[in-house]
């Protein structure tokens, strides 16, 4: 309140992550239960979700950081797309619990390799939408010949 | 899944993105390490209430549907996988690649052991 700087109020912002996150929560969701993991195997739809998530959001947040400041339209697309449909389509909890539920299950190694995997192929896929964005974003300034 | 299951699933995710993204913002207001802090803290809290949500379902037959729309629903939009794939990154790619590895492999143990004292206090 009486912030110059911060003129979108707190709530309003939260608002656009919900929508987002409704969104990303319900395909998560339909996925989950339409390709629904089998018990003692390794859970390749939350892996999907969680790789595709990664990649998607390093591609977004280095576009939107390459385009201009974080503010008015690009923070809309960041909190709403990012924050909220990706942060919401992509779980932790989930594929934690799966790690435990394989350990406990009996299946270490293969909890193991699902828990230090997925954190490792996440940190990849990030690192590959960045790569990604900032290729896509090279080659537009240089044909464009914007500079 | 019903429709109305799948309705009850997308606005407990948007309420669970919400919250993540206030406590993020709360956390990074107080956090004065150049590291990002929120996502720790909104996964480790999703996952020890998520492990509650896990043992209390394997001893309440029937319990389905509520797990689903908290578990999946409101947990699954609460915690984020992507932001913390972000996070470490973006530690690698500004030369902190100790701080990347604490960073990701932290946030997967205390997680994990979250979820293992929720399982164990809910199962109870």
């Amino acid at each position: 309140m009486g912030d110059v700087t911060r003129p979108t109020p707190l709530l309003a912002l939260a608002g656009l992550v919900a929508a987002g996150g409704a969104v990303g929560t319900t395909a998560r969701a339909l996925l989950e239960h339409a390709f629904a993991p089998a018990p003692g195997a390794w859970p390749w739809t939350t892996s999907w979700i969680n790789l595709a998530g990664s990649f998607v959001l390093g591609a977004l947040l280095e576009t939107l950081l390459r385009s201009g400041p974080d503010t008015g339209r690009r923070r809309a697309v960041r909190l709403g797309c990012g924050t909220g449909v990706l942060g919401g389509f992509t779980t932790y909890s989930t594929f934690v619990v799966e790690v435990e539920r394989l350990a406990d299950g009996g299946h270490v190694a293969l909890g193991a390799a699902y828990g230090l995997g997925s954190v490792v192929l996440g940190v990849l896929a990030a690192l590959g939408g960045i790569a990604l964005a900032a290729a896509v974003r090279r080659r537009a300034t240089r044909g464009g010949g914007a500079r | 899944m019903t429709p109305t299951d799948l309705v009850l699933v997308a606005v407990a995710g948007g309420l669970g993105a919400a919250a993540r993204f206030l406590l993020d913002t709360l956390v990074a207001r107080h956090n004065r390490s150049s590291t990002p802090l929120g996502t720790v803290v909104v996964n480790g809290t999703a996952c020890f209430l998520l492990g509650l949500l896990t043992g209390w379902g394997v001893t309440h037959h029937g319990s389905g549907d509520v797990v689903a729309v908290l578990g999946v629903g409101f947990l699954g939009g609460y915690s984020t996988f992507s932001t913390a794939s972000v996070e470490a990154a973006r530690l690698l790619l500004a030369g902190r690649g100790a701080v990347a590895l604490v960073h990701a492999l932290g946030m997967l143990v205390l997680c994990l052991a979250a979820a293992v004292a929720g399982i164990a206090l809910g199962g109870a």
